[in-house]
């Protein structure tokens, strides 16, 4: 045990202050995740899971916690528009871990559609939420825990049966702080049978101070309803990103995620999705492009728990300068999965011999009748294809960006959203450039 | 007639192996010069050479190049000069669209000669007839650059990319290895039409049959690394008949 005795003291002298402006649900898991945390701590180097992502140092700076709930400055996130070019959102901001309204212009969302602060509405409406808070989370890792002990807000998004949601709905996510600061974030996602949402999360945080966020997102989609997420991150060398995503699948669901990490300090995004129902078929895809001394592990798990279910993934990674890499697929095939179908596939590009990448594709089948593949290949851009490229006239480093490009292009060709691929494929090729200067806001809007 | 190119006394290795050995050469303005022989005689490393191919060390010699020092330049610049090679074995890009690529190829030249990037429009339109004069099949115009395109279709987009860049200097390195009969005359039909009067070709081959749609000037026998003999048109005839060994015994 290292420094999380420390977290855990900050938490017994201040438990009050924690628990007081929250809704009892969030109070109740809480206690219950704090018993989990102190067995555990946080995972060790040694750990199977963590070898090539030392989690524990990155909570060893003395952060600030805003465990008071004083609010940062008001109204100052609505300079980070945001916007994509062609494409209008339904607009929610989250600045550290707080709930903030946006202006959407007297837009409504459909009737029954919830958008809100998540203790808000636990405080308002606790039946509502008490069937789905910390269900998934709750079997979480230590981090998981840590998210659950600390947490005090996120979001709430919630969708009533038999509604589609036509207008992509936009989370902004934001880190304000003169000072060193960690934000525990929470998300709850729930759509009801045979309901339908595009979500699109930005991930943002410029400050030059140290920051740590962890992120908890707990994702319910019920029979037959689908959900798209997209995922930007966009953050600094200063940040620290420790993201979980559980999702429960029922029976015929969709679920598509794309996860694109731009730019960003050192990052942990950990996916597990549950194929709780026949039928069900997810899609989850990751890009990551590292320069400096970024760290970008992703690690899934996808857990087919019946049969007749299909899934797919595709992570890739193009690693520059002292940049590293840390990908995890785990595909469980449980017995009596049959008819399982999943695919996985992980590419990675070190373009320096600095960068490293740790590529971990994991296959656990117990089922005899199913189709499944993997493949996951490490290396340097085609010599050959610059040369030729050379030859016709394009300049080295334009081919060298040629084809990084061409090679991240495969993954945001997955995104459902044409105006948002479009900005993506545009902010990548600036990305290669070295020409992602901010804006007053983040590059989507640029 | 002008010199185009002149090659004095060059030498080349590839991993510290001598391939070249002297060779000299001087194409003029409005040439087309076949350089046939046996494998492994240098034929491929010559024309990696010229375009300034990364593997290969230049150990001697020169390359006067439109009265510049050739081996000076960088390989992009070399392109922009109007030197062009069609490659023995075209690359796969996957990703990459024909289009996109020559439009960067396009405008890298453009900006190389000072003029502004051509627009969109008027890009397009170039490409169309590009592509009709090769008979490029405009769907294989938006794949990735020769992925999974047939051996005949990859010669055509070399020939295709040749008509969008109008270079001054060609080298065919066997284009016509891998083409059956028809695929050959499209491909060949191609750089006929291309011909100008001030642009000239180095036509690399082992067979006869190139020839007889792409008529050489001049034709040379290269063998261990250096040009043994040099004749008119007659000579590929002869070769043809008689093939290589009688000049292997000569040298």
């Amino acid at each position: 045990m290292g420094n999380e005795k420390e977290y855990i003291a900050i938490f017994d002298s201040h438990r009050e202050l924690i628990d007081k402006p929250c809704a009892r649900l969030l109070n109740t898991e809480r206690a219950k995740a704090l018993e989990i945390f102190k067995s555990s701590g946080f995972p060790g180097p040694k750990e199977e899971n963590w070898l090539h992502t030392n989690v524990a140092k990155r909570f060893a700076t003395d952060y600030g916690m805003n465990l008071g709930r004083v609010m940062a400055e008001t109204g100052s996130h609505d300079i980070f528009i945001c916007d994509v070019p062609n494409l209008n959102t339904h607009k929610a901001y989250i600045v550290n871990d707080s709930f903030r309204a946006a202006d959407n212009k007297g837009k409504s969302l459909p009737q029954g559609v919830i958008l809100d602060s998540l203790n808000e509405i636990a405080k308002k409406n606790p039946t509502l939420l008490e069937p789905y808070y910390n269900r998934l989370a709750g079997d979480g890792d230590s981090i998981a825990q840590f998210n659950t002990t600390f947490t005090q807000d996120g979001i709430v998004l919630y969708i009533p049966k038999n509604t589609t949601v036509e207008e992509t709905i936009q989370i902004v996510a934001l880190l304000q702080s003169n000072v060193e600061m960690m934000s525990n974030r929470r998300l709850l996602i729930i759509l009801e049978e045979n309901s339908k949402a595009s979500l699109l999360l930005c991930d943002h945080s410029s400050l030059q101070k140290q920051t740590l966020s962890t992120q908890v997102t707990e994702i319910f989609i019920g029979r037959g309803a689908s959900l798209d997420m997209y995922e930007v991150e966009e953050t600094a060398l200063t940040n620290t990103r420790l993201g979980h995503i559980f999702v429960h699948q029922d029976r015929d669901s969709r679920f598509k995620h794309s996860n694109i990490t731009l730019t960003n300090g050192f990052t942990r995004n950990y996916v597990e999705v549950r194929l709780e129902g026949e039928g069900a078929e997810t899609s989850i895809n990751g890009l990551a492009i590292g320069d400096k001394k970024q760290h970008i592990d992703n690690r899934t798990i996808v857990d087919h728990k019946v049969s007749h279910c299909t899934s797919n993934e595709l992570y890739k990674y193009i690693l520059d300068e002292e940049s590293t890499g840390v990908f995890a697929g785990r595909m469980l095939i449980r017995p009596g999965a049959q008819h399982s179908v999943s695919e996985q596939t992980n590419r990675n590009l070190c373009l320096t011999s600095c960068a490293h990448m740790y590529a971990q594709p994991q296959l656990e089948i117990y089922a005899d009748d199913v189709k499944c593949s993997h493949g996951s290949t490490v290396g340097q851009l085609d010599e050959n294809a610059l040369f030729y490229m050379q030859q016709r006239g394009v300049p080295a480093d334009e081919a060298r960006h040629l084809l990084m490009y061409a090679f991240a292009g495969e993954v945001i060709e997955h995104i459902g959203i044409e105006a948002l691929r479009d900005r993506l494929h545009m902010l990548v090729e600036k990305r290669f450039r070295g020409e992602l200067n901010r804006c007053k806001g983040c590059n989507l809007c640029k | 007639m002008e010199n185009l190119l002149e090659i004095k006394n060059l030498h080349a290795t590839i991993d510290g192996k001598e391939i070249l050995k002297g060779i000299n050469l001087t194409v003029k303005a409005g040439e087309v010069h076949a350089i046939m022989g046996p494998n492994g005689s240098g034929k491929s490393t010559l024309s990696n050479v010229l375009v300034g191919h990364p593997a290969y060390t230049v150990t001697e010699g020169e390359v006067i190049y439109k009265g510049k020092n050739l081996l000076e330049l960088a390989p992009e610049d070399r392109s922009h000069e109007g030197l062009f090679l069609s490659f023995q074995y075209p690359v796969e890009i996957p990703g990459v669209s024909i289009t996109n690529f020559m439009r960067a190829a396009v405008n890298a030249k453009r900006q190389y000669l000072g003029l502004e990037p051509m627009n969109a429009t008027e890009f397009l339109k170039m490409m169309r007839e590009k592509r009709a004069l090769v008979n490029l099949d405009s769907k294989l115009a938006n794949r990735s650059v020769n992925e999974g395109f047939s051996g005949g279709e990859k010669k055509r987009n070399e020939i295709f990319q040749m008509a969008v860049l109008e270079p001054t200097l060609s080298i065919l390195d066997e284009t016509d290895s891998g083409l059956d009969i028809d695929a050959l005359r499209i491909v060949a039909e191609g750089v006929n039409k291309l011909k100008r009067e001030d642009t000239s070709s180095i036509v690399i081959t082992h067979y006869q049959r190139l020839l007889d749609y792409i008529k050489p000037d001049i034709v040379h026998v290269l063998y261990n690394g250096k040009i043994v003999k040099t004749a008119g048109p007659e000579l590929v005839m002869e070769l043809e008949e008689r093939g290589y060994d009688w000049i292997k015994n000569e040298n």
